[in-house]
Parts: C-alpha cells; structure tokens; sequence
C-alpha cells in the first residue's frame, strides 16, 4: 500500500458547522450496490437551493483537491458514500476545525486525511482560497504543516492515523489478518464466545 | 482497580497495538444490513478473502424495505437489486439472514436486542451510527462506514482509537408526558452535536436505573447524535430480566453463568471517569427540535431562542423567539430505531385512543420489527391507530431517512418520533422535520399542530 507523505493542490472552502452526511449524499443515492459515480450526487440538494453558489458547484475550484471546512464536519449517519463520493469529486485531504468520528474513520480507511486546526486559521485558510482560488494548498501529513501562499501553520492529526499514513498502512485489513491465531485468541477466551 | 465498563469491555477485546498504533479490536457481534454491505462484499471477493466467523454475523434488510406491501420483488427495482444482492452475498459467505418472510425482520437495532443478540460486555459493530442503541445491554457498539464492514467481515476485528468516558448522570422524577427521547434531546441540547466527539457516554443515576430497556435503547441510540461514536448503561437486573428467554440469549446453566460475566462487566462504584455530568429529570419537559440539528430544540413551552441559528430559521422557515408549540405540522411519523419499539406503541396509542387525526395530516405508524408488530396487533394497538386515522404500515425504517417510498414532499413539516431533523432527511431536499417524543406526535397528529401532550394526558386514565 502507498505511504501518503503530503496532499497538494487547490483547494476548496466550504464554510458552515455541523454539515452532516445526508447534506454530503442524499441517502436517495444510497440507493446503489457499488460506489461508482457519486462524485455526480456530492452536496446535490443543498447546490440546488443554496442562495450563491456553492462552492461544489463553482468552476474555480473544480480542480480542488483539498476540502476546507470548519466543525463537526461529517456528522450523522455513517454511510461511507459520502467520503466515498468527496474523494471521487477529487478530494485528497481535508482540513477542518474538527470532523464527526465515523466520518474520521471513513476517511482515514479511504486514505483522505483530515487535519484539524483552530477556527481562525481556518477562516484565514477558507478567506484565501476564496480570494485566490488558484492558491497550492500543500498539506504535508508527517509534519502536519499546511502552506497555502503565504500562510504557513501547523495542523494536527491523531498520532496513529498520522502514522499509518506515514508508513502506508491505511487501509487496516491485511494486518488485522496478519497475526490471526491472536485473534482467534481473544475469541476464544470470551465468555459468550465460548458459550460460557 | 477500579474501572469503567468501557475500559473493560475494550481490554477484553484487544487482540493487539497495531504498528499503526491504532487498537485491533474483536468484534462480538457484527450486524449487517443491505445498504452499507454491498461493497464490502465486492472487496472481499476482489481480495479472495473469506468471512472469518460468519456466525458472528447477522443481516437484516430494514433501509429501503417499502412499508406498504412487502411483497417480492419490491416495485423499487433498486430496493429488490440491494435485496437480491443482499441474499446472495449471505448465501455465498454463509451469513444468517432475515428477510420479511421471516418473523425475525426489522431495523436492525431493534431485532439485536429483540432476539437476545445483543448483550452485555459484548462489542458490536454495524454500518450504520444508530449501532450506539445496542450500548443499552452494556455492550460498546459503534457504527461504522463499509470498508470497516469489510474489515469486521474479513477479521471479525476493527482497527480502532480508545474513546474518553463521559458519565451522564440523570437523577429524579421524569414528569407525565416526558419520556426517555425527552431526555436524551435535553442531553443533546446541553452538551451540544458535536460535545461527545472522542467521548463514549455512560449513563446512570437513578432515572436511568427506573427505566426499561426500551428506554434506555431510545437514550443510548441518539449517543451519536451528541457526537459520542458510543453509549451506554451498565447491566443490572432489568437488563437480565429482558434477555432472559430469548432466541439467542444464554440457557440453562449458561444463564447463571453469564450474568456473573455481565456483573462483572458494569463499572465500579469507584470507577474514574474523564468527564461528569449531571442532570435534573424533574426539569425537562416535553421537547420538541425547531431547527436542523438534534442539538437545536426547546421545551415545548418555551419559544425559539432570540440567537438561534439564521440557517436553520432560514430552513424552517421559523423567527425567533416565535413558540414552537401550535407550529402546524403536515404529517406524523412514529417510528424508527429511536421509537419503534412496543412500548412506544402502546404510549401513543393511549394519546390516539378516541380520537382523530386532523383532516390535513398524514400519519403512519411504522413498527420497528415483525415481533413488534406483531404484539402490538395481538393487544389490538393497531386497530386503534387505524382508527384514528393513522396507517398500520410493515416493519422498516421508513420515513426517519426515506430510502423506500415513504417520503415528504415539499417543504411539508414532519412531527417525527425519529433521530435527526437534517435538512432534506425525510426524503424531500426542503422538507422540515420537527423531532419529538411518539407521545407528543400522536399529541401533534391529532392536534394537527404541536401541543402539549401533558394536557392530552390529564384526560387519559393511567
């Protein structure tokens, strides 16, 4: 599995808290035995009835490839169409005031990190894209510096999810399989396992 | 030393520190259900992989199932397309399933525990968030996205980070008319959508203590909708007490056996927690959202607060400081994994009882499982919806997220018995959804508008 040092690109700012995964994928679109082609669905009703444009539907940031957004981004339902379809649109990071836990865990899995920063470095960060859309938003993960023109900070990231991008160990199924008898261990020894 | 069920349940369950750093957890019980599985499925046959413990999972179809006929093939080619697919990824990697052929069907958090699958200082995982209700038996049970569905399908095991523990402590006397949703949306609106974000919740105090499990699965399963991944209630009596007889839960001298495991599992008197909060049941009254999130909502006689959020007034099309009660509604749903249960039947049929739903609402009564439905048609709850007005609708999750035909239309307002209030949730992209207890939407059904069901209640004999 590849190691992901750093994500670089445009970026994309998407301002407002508690955006949840029925905003991100209307659960109608949950409606599919595969993932393909929901980058085409991604925040589809709130395009439609958002006052100016939304930023998912603004050609200056049709290239983006970091999502910047500020808390408790992606909270509700765990459907993992929603990271799904943002990394199909192109997203290959994101960076947030904070992220819903499942939403967390969805996206570490798919290999989209997300770092978190304060509200007032994201608001400079969202400020800038907006004024300068073509701004290289580079976020390197081993160090967790974020550059974008001339604002530079340090964002964060929890140690292990850091690490097993660093390491490229991500996606976790090989080595929950790597030492199975261990597995097989634990089972054994639980009580309702065993029939107690 | 002393410890919480969580740190428990968790070291009993830790195969090892990946080099990651992350926690391989093994997972007790994993459920499934057609939406979130499909592709997982598909990854395990790309990779070759096998199901390793297969008994350890169980499947269900609950989203997109339609409520009105269930009869096969559904007329949503879609809906059959996940069924069909469902059936075959089962058959193929030996998973139990329960289609609506089969008494067992229903959300899949209210068959868990329904036939004695869910139980005490287990993990469980399911690609869906509400899996926090199972935390209600003292099990750690935490919703997850498909590629973990995968990886539980693959290794029975979830690479994982540790959750702080909040205790919630709610004591006193819950008035008529306030029930366990009230409470949990109080918990949501004091601390926030986003304040258990990295914490799992304990609940206890001797409000917790005096409810039934059906309440304290209505609390534990809207955990994370105050941000915590997880919740839970320690086992005690009440909890044996449920268990005890069902399909799936230990017998004979495995019974014994296993309460003193369960016991052993609960945290101790002396436990440390990271974080304690307490809460006075007496205060809360019936609470009713107004906004787009579960954290926004009122008593039902107070007003919309003067700083609520412009976005969601904007949505709802409400003002500040406007009451929320007498806000007209244009259809009910009672429902869901939140409050689909029988009891919550039965305490809305004593509101629904002689009277008629309003002339300009729809209202459906959705059960949350064939047993559900088929009890509360043995006592002959059923006929006094139908009464009503209201529809007797099949088992399913329906209306609370609209997969299958039960939808809103427009900017129709829903009084919902269900778990989140999103913008667009119910189905239509500006439908507005007013989140209460089954009570109060009866209360609402019947007024054609919010109202107080404590006032219905005075009328009613207990």
């Amino acid at each position: 599995m590849s190691k992901i040092l750093s994500v670089s690109g445009r970026g994309i700012p998407l301002r407002g808290n508690d955006i949840d995964t029925d905003r991100i994928m209307p659960a109608r679109y949950l409606k599919v035995v595969s993932f393909e082609g929901l980058e085409r669905h991604v925040f589809e009703d709130d395009r439609k009835t958002n006052r100016g444009p939304h930023p998912f539907s603004d050609m200056r940031y049709q290239d983006a490839a970091v999502l910047v957004v500020n808390s408790n981004f992606g909270c509700g339902s765990s459907r993992e169409h929603a990271p799904q379809g943002l990394a199909r649109f192109g997203i290959q990071a994101m960076i947030g005031e904070s992220f819903s836990e499942i939403f967390l865990g969805n996206c570490s899995v798919l290999g989209v990190p997300c770092f978190t920063a304060d509200h007032d470095t994201i608001d400079k960060l969202q400020s800038l894209i907006e004024q300068s859309p073509e701004t290289t938003v580079d976020a390197n993960v081993e160090t967790g510096i974020v550059t974008a023109g001339p604002l530079k900070f340090q964002a964060s990231m929890p140690a292990p999810v850091r690490d097993a991008f660093v390491q490229g160990k991500w996606d976790p199924t090989m080595m929950l399989l790597d030492k199975f008898d261990e597995v097989r261990h634990v089972a054994t020894h639980l009580p309702y396992v065993s029939g107690f | 030393m002393a410890d919480t069920l969580f740190h428990k349940v968790w070291n009993a369950h830790k195969v090892r520190t990946l080099p990651s750093g992350q926690t391989q957890l093994f997972i007790g019980l994993h459920l499934i259900h057609e939406v979130t599985s499909p592709q997982a499925f598909d990854m395990l046959r790309q990779h070759g992989w096998k199901v390793a413990f297969p008994e350890r999972t169980i499947a269900t179809i609950d989203h997109i199932v339609p409520t009105s006929s269930q009869q096969r093939p559904f007329l949503d080619v879609m809906a059959e397309e996940m069924t069909v697919s469902l059936e075959r990824n089962c058959k193929e990697f030996g998973i139990k399933l329960y289609l609506p052929d089969t008494m067992e069907q229903g959300i899949v958090h209210v068959i868990g525990p329904q036939l004695g699958l869910t139980q005490p200082g287990m993990t469980i995982a399911c690609g869906d968030s509400h899996t926090s209700t199972h935390g209600a038996f003292g099990a750690i049970a935490m919703g997850i996205g498909t590629s973990q569905v995968r990886d539980v399908l693959a290794s029975q095991c979830l690479a994982v980070e540790p959750l702080k523990v909040r205790r919630i402590d709610v004591s006193g006397q819950l008035a008529p008319g306030v029930y366990a949703k009230d409470v949990i949306l109080t918990i949501i609106r004091k601390l926030g959508v986003q304040g258990g974000v990295g914490y799992a919740y304990e609940y206890g105090g001797d409000t917790l203590d005096r409810m039934t499990m059906d309440e304290r699965m209505t609390i534990c399963n809207m955990s994370i909708e105050g941000g915590a991944r997880a919740g839970y209630v320690n086992p005690d009596e009440t909890t044996f007490a449920y268990l005890k007889g069902r399909q799936f839960a230990p017998s004979g001298a495995a019974w014994d056996k296993a309460v003193t495991w369960w016991r052993s599992m609960a945290s101790d008197r002396n436990a440390n927690y990271d974080d304690v909060v307490r809460l006075d049941a007496g205060a809360i009254e019936p609470t009713v959202t107004w906004g787009i999130n579960p954290g926004q909502s009122v008593g039902v006689s107070e007003r919309i607060p003067a700083n609520a959020d412009p976005e969601a007034l904007a949505y709802m099309g409400f003002e500040a400081q406007m009451p929320i009660r007498g806000t007209k509604i244009d259809v009910a749903f009672i429902g869901s994994c939140t409050n689909g249960r029988l009891s919550d039947i039965e305490e809305a049929a004593r509101i629904v009882k002689g009277h008629k739903v309003a002339k300009h609402v729809k209202a459906l009564m959705v059960p949350g499982s064939r047993e559900v439905a088929k009890e509360a048609e043995k006592r002959g709850l059923h006929q006094i919806f139908i009464d009503a007005g209201f529809e007797w609708r099949g088992a399913g999750c329906s209306m609370c997220l609209a997969m299958n035909p039960d939808k809103l239309e427009g900017r129709q307002v829903c009084a919902s018995s269900s778990n989140r209030n999103f913008k667009g949730r119910q189905g239509s992209p500006s439908g507005r959804t007013l989140l209460m207890s089954p009570a109060m939407v009866a209360a609402a059904a019947i007024a054609g508008e919010v109202a107080d069901v404590r006032e219905m209640l005075e009328a009613v004999p207990a």
